[in-house]
């Protein structure tokens, strides 16, 4: 198909795996969002919400997330070593045991096979699975890197070597565990301990899945969508550095004003304060690489996608670090505020910057043009407004459950019962449903584009 | 850039900075028994409040119920005494949670009488119209599997033996079957006729609840 002798089949596989993923994970979670204000739709066992909340983020997380992540850095890693894959068999196979290991995830969870730790709830047998494939994806990164043909390591590639490491460590220590049978095991860790090994993983699996391979998108594909080479490569270097040393600090965030040692507590809240300045290091990277180009946000459909994910990432990287504090914390802790915050990651920065990855690459890979560049702006308002509306109603809403739960009568007796403050959020869970259903729409857009897209003859230009 | 053009030392270096955060608030905090305490008044789990708290897990109750109560004023007026660390030192794993959209629970032992979790878990509509946990009335449908209760407090380090485990298990079932049992109407309307001799899984996650919070509240009283 190309000159080049790169595999693009593999980068295509896990695309369209992705976008599968993507689309069941939000079904799920349009179905779990419409439980939280109507418990009939607890069908059964196996839908209800306890269940399919977990079969939700790690849909979206391992399925949709990880996928995309290695559709684009299959395709990263080879055209900035300019080399082809090593291994093409290798990754095939990676492909296919990926998917099998994403619907065994999915079905064992909503049959209620689930370790509890959050982002880590898959059994054992799962557990060995994903190591597996972990190490089938490290063979290949690490293999094309030492046979590259180009000298220096772009920063995209740094950002993939640092996930590819650390996902496995946080993994492997996370899920150690003693089976009981195939279908059960117990965390060798106890109470305090778990809970600290836990939330360790929790914030980094988020930080090396959901951050750091998405700066890679975002440091490779900026400056390919728009032709401007990244603002200052110093920058990027302190930022990178800076980044992956304070990011293992601050898990404990997570368990603000509970029995864990206050001096964990105290530590983690230090370094997530700090971790603003590599976080915005990026942020003004991203920003000062459009310098003078700015009219690219009404030409450019892709830019939009880059400068608005970057945005997200800067709010969602100030919001971070703010609600970690004592105070804050106190007040906003494990209420809809946090799920608002995960949210405008996820569906703001994560999936801006995946989308207008995609959209820039699968043209490339089958040498044909976007199907509609109209219709991916349509996705792009759509996903806009939707995460908006979403995350901006679950802030309402975190505030003032936390209000309530606060509120005390003159007497210093509790003015509102658990229940009140429920029942008070159901018109927030209602437009946040309401939200998620515009979002839902951009997302099916986004695929339908691109299915067309590779249904289309190759163009010309392509061809000549 | 020496670094830049060679991936294994990159890797090597990138690996080394990854760890030192680690070692220091997640290694080393494991050998430091202020992290876990262990205290006396703090009994580890019967087999059946264990397979109860199984079925938690199995549930997912985690993702809508918190089990740690923070020290914080209308916390404490909500829920109860602060959760301290030493009340965990049996959980493996720990079940704090990240979210209520249903109260905390650690401290929910002994607060309501047995019926009221039967009814409760059976349709919590029919107590609380508006409330939006999903009725678990099926699990009084299911026999209580008990055939690896004694090899999960093996694993879990609880120290019963065998027969200890046999007669946790069977003095839990003469509690509630017996005909003076003080939850028994209740416990009649939800259960099959066919399980009301047996064990089920709504009356193992029930033990699980009256567990919960209970020790404090022991060492409390006798102070």
């Amino acid at each position: 198909m190309n000159d080049t002798g790169y595999d693009y089949s593999i980068v295509r596989g896990f695309a369209f795996s992705a976008l599968f993923w993507l689309i069941i994970g939000l079904v799920i979670g349009l179905w779990i969002a419409f439980e939280m204000f109507n418990p009939a739709l607890n069908l059964t066992p196996w839908l209800s919400f306890g269940r399919l909340r977990v079969v939700h983020t790690n849909g979206l997380g391992l399925g949709f997330g990880l996928a995309g992540i290695f559709a684009t850095a299959y395709y990263m890693l080879q055209r900035l070593t300019r080399t082809p894959l090593p291994f093409p068999g290798l990754a095939k196979a990676h492909l296919w045991l990926f998917n099998t290991a994403i619907a065994l995830a999915a079905v064992s969870l909503m049959a209620g096979l689930n370790t509890t730790k959050e982002y880590a709830e898959l059994e054992w047998p799962l557990d060995v699975g994903v190591v597996i494939l972990w190490v089938m994806f490290a063979v290949n990164v690490f293999a094309i890197l030492i046979k590259r043909q180009e000298k220096q390591m772009y920063i995209s590639l740094w950002y993939l070597v640092a996930m590819t490491v650390t996902v496995a460590v946080l993994y492997i220590v996370n899920n150690l565990e003693i089976p009981l049978n195939l279908f059960k095991s117990y965390s060798i860790y106890a109470g305090g301990n778990d809970a600290n090994v836990q939330w360790w993983y929790g914030h980094n699996i988020v930080g090396f899945i959901f951050t750091v391979p998405v700066l890679a998108m975002f440091y490779y594909f900026l400056p390919k969508a728009t032709g401007l080479p990244i603002y200052s490569h110093r920058l990027s270097i302190v930022s990178f550095w800076a980044l992956i040393f304070a990011y293992l600090w601050t898990g404990a965030h997570h368990l603000m004003l509970t029995p864990l040692p206050e001096w964990i507590q105290t530590v983690a809240i230090a370094f997530s304060i700090f971790l603003i300045a590599p976080s915005w290091g990026s942020v003004v990277n991203g920003y000062y690489t459009l310098q003078g180009n700015w009219d690219q946000m009404r030409t450019n459909y892709l830019t939009k996608f880059f400068i608005l994910g970057i945005t997200f990432y800067g709010l969602q990287t100030l919001q971070g670090p703010l609600q970690g504090l004592r105070t804050l914390n106190a007040f906003f802790h494990y209420t809809d505020w946090v799920v608002g915050h995960v949210h405008m990651g996820t569906m703001g920065w994560v999936t801006m910057i995946i989308s207008a990855s995609f959209y820039y690459m699968i043209p490339k890979i089958t040498d044909r043009e976007l199907y509609s560049v109209k219709l991916a702006n349509v996705h792009f308002w759509l996903i806009l407004v939707g995460q908006l509306a979403w995350t901006v109603t679950m802030w309402i809403g975190g505030i003032q459950q936390g209000a309530m739960w606060k509120a005390t009568n003159p007497d210093g007796s509790l003015m509102y019962s658990f229940l009140d403050g429920l029942t008070s959020l159901y018109p927030y869970y209602r437009m946040r449903f309401a939200a998620g259903v515009v979002y839902f729409i951009g997302i099916l857009i986004f695929a339908w584009n691109l299915i067309q897209t590779v249904r289309q003859e190759p163009s010309a230009a392509a061809e000549a | 850039m020496g670094i830049y053009s060679k991936p294994v030392v990159f890797a090597l270096i990138a690996t080394l900075v990854i760890l030192v955060g680690t070692v220091v608030t997640v290694f080393v905090p494991m050998f430091m028994p202020s992290t876990q305490p262990v205290s006396a008044y703090v009994k580890p789990y019967t087999a059946i409040e264990q397979e109860g708290r199984d079925i938690y897990m199995r549930e997912g109750c985690n993702n809508c119920h918190t089990q740690t109560v923070r020290p914080l004023r209308t916390e404490v007026l909500r829920y109860g005494e602060y959760s301290k660390a030493e009340e965990f030192a049996w959980d493996r794993p720990f079940l704090w949670g990240s979210r209520r959209t249903g109260p905390d629970l650690n401290r929910v032992g002994g607060k309501y009488p047995d019926s009221w979790h039967y009814k409760h878990m059976h349709s919590p509509q029919s107590m609380f119209a508006l409330s939006n946990m999903p009725p678990y009335g099926w699990l009084a449908n299911n026999k209580l599997d008990t055939s690896e209760s004694f090899r999960k407090t093996q694993i879990l380090g609880y120290g019963y033996s065998e027969a200890e485990v046999q007669q946790q298990i069977a003095d839990y079932k003469a509690k509630v079957t017996a005909p003076d049992y003080n939850s028994k109407a209740t416990r009649d309307e939800v259960t099959p006729e066919a399980l009301r001799g047996e064990l089920t899984e709504m009356d193992a996650i029930i033990a699980y609840m009256q567990k919960l919070g209970r020790d404090v509240k022991a060492m409390e009283s006798q102070q």
